[in-house]
């Protein structure tokens, strides 16, 4: 066989695997969160790549949210089911826990969801944060209902429903609603 | 019926090194996860068993790799399920403060922040872990564990700079769990190993700044830090109180009747 017949069928093959992970992203992008389920994996910033392995396998890489979050295993499951159906299987996940997730990895799409949803979506990790020991009930930045936009909130609690969230309350509105926490 | 026979480990120091710190989350978690329904307020059963989630997050991630490593240095492989099911008291690591009954409201949330404080200043250091795996572990959990520290160090000052009886109920948790700070920064040649190694500090390398985080809170909870004891407790080497074992007749109950049961 000639030299130039192997490179070209390299590149076909090349962009034969390029064409499959962007329509795995495609169908990435429509795969929910199932305890938040308005935002994608994609918008959430746990996929982290899509490759094409030598062996064929399409190889999607995720990091967790946090250590115990129970929506993992779930989120996986969903991931390999929705890649298989759409015919790009077969599928496996490698988890990847270096670096570690931060919020501010939340697209400005999945941000926008989030408060339609009624979730406050987080604002960027401070860098100072948790450098001192604050023990005080201490001033935390201003955070707009995600209903009637005031910012005339208060902190009900620390931690919500699911591990990635805290309760908020709106004074103007009476609302409760839920924060994104920034990690 | 026939049970399932007990597993032990590896005496090598880094598989121990590992166990210390798996042990000592999974046990935490697992008394904080007894709040589940029973705390004061809804807010705070919510907080108390998403910090035990966390922890059992960061439990299964260590204890994980203790189980890969035992098998990287020649021994038996062995999974996070066997390591926290399979084990007898004897075997476990913790430190002994975290096995202790959860008591009160003041003795959870004054045994949170000391763990709290511990955590956040291990996982520090072993962000720069030889160890690859186990660097990427804390580099999670040191945020969350950052985040359980200011909980705790809230409920704190709140009770201690608080009413007659919660002042009183939380000078009594700190008479009742101080002996066991000790245990925490007692190095030994597990801590040795890991030090030379690179695998992580030594324990005692983070008491200075322990005491300095937990000595302002309990000055803004308006409570004196007790006089150092001689006890010292030893959960660490596999020496334990008599509380342990009624904690693991709970955790271990379904895998020892139904061996390799599944949800």
């Amino acid at each position: 066989m000639s030299e130039t017949s192997v490179v070209s069928r390299d590149a076909a093959a090349t962009s034969a695997a390029e064409s499959r992970r962007a329509r795995a992203w495609a169908v990435l992008d429509g795969v929910l969160d199932p305890e938040v389920p308005v935002v994608s994996v994609v918008d959430l910033g746990i996929v982290r790549d899509v490759v094409v392995e030598d062996g064929g396998d399409l190889v999607v890489v995720v990091t967790p949210t946090y250590s115990g979050c129970p929506a993992t295993e779930v989120i996986e499951e969903s991931i390999v089911a929705a890649l298989d159906d759409a015919g790009l299987g077969p599928t496996r996940i490698r988890m990847q826990r270096a670096p570690a997730w931060t919020s501010d990895w939340i697209s400005a799409q999945g941000r926008a969801r989030l408060r339609d949803y009624g979730i406050a979506p987080p604002a960027p990790v401070d860098p100072a944060q948790g450098v001192a020991l604050r023990f005080v009930p201490r001033a935390v930045a201003k955070l707009a209902c995600p209903r009637c936009e005031s910012t005339n909130t208060e902190r009900l609690a620390a931690f919500g429903a699911t591990a990635c969230k805290a309760l908020w309350r709106c004074r103007a509105c009476g609302e409760p609603f839920e924060h994104f926490k920034p990690i | 019926m026939q049970s399932t026979p007990s597993i032990t480990v590896s005496s090598h120091p880094s598989v121990q090194y590992l166990l210390r710190i798996g042990d000592t989350c999974l046990i935490l978690a697992q008394r904080l996860g007894e709040w589940c329904g029973h705390a004061p307020i809804v807010e705070e059963d919510i907080a108390l068993t998403n910090m035990a989630l966390d922890l059992i997050g960061q439990a299964r991630a260590v204890l994980t790799r203790a189980g890969a490593l035992e098998a990287a240095l020649g021994g038996e492989a062995h999974d996070e399920d066997q390591l926290a099911f399979l084990r007898e008291e004897r075997e476990f690591r913790n430190c002994t403060i975290v096995e202790l009954p959860r008591g009160d409201f003041a003795v959870t949330v004054l045994r949170n922040l000391a763990m709290a404080i511990f955590l956040r200043l291990l996982w520090q250091r072993l962000e720069r872990s030889s160890d690859g795996e186990l660097a990427a572990i804390a580099g999670k959990a040191v945020k969350e564990a950052r985040y359980h520290r200011e909980h705790a160090a809230g409920w704190v000052v709140r009770l201690g700079d608080g009413t007659a009886e919660s002042s009183a109920r939380t000078k009594a948790a700190l008479a009742l769990l101080w002996p066991y700070i000790a245990e925490l920064f007692a190095d030994d040649a597990v801590d040795d190993a890991a030090d030379a190694d690179g695998l992580g500090p030594r324990w005692s390398d983070l008491r200075d700044d322990w005491h300095a985080e937990f000595g302002a809170v309990l000055a803004a909870a308006g409570l004196e830090v007790p006089a150092e004891r001689a006890f010292r407790s030893a959960g660490k080497a596999g020496r334990h109180s008599e509380h342990l074992g009624y904690v693991l007749a709970e955790m271990q109950y379904l895998q020892r009747a139904y061996p390799g049961g599944v949800w």
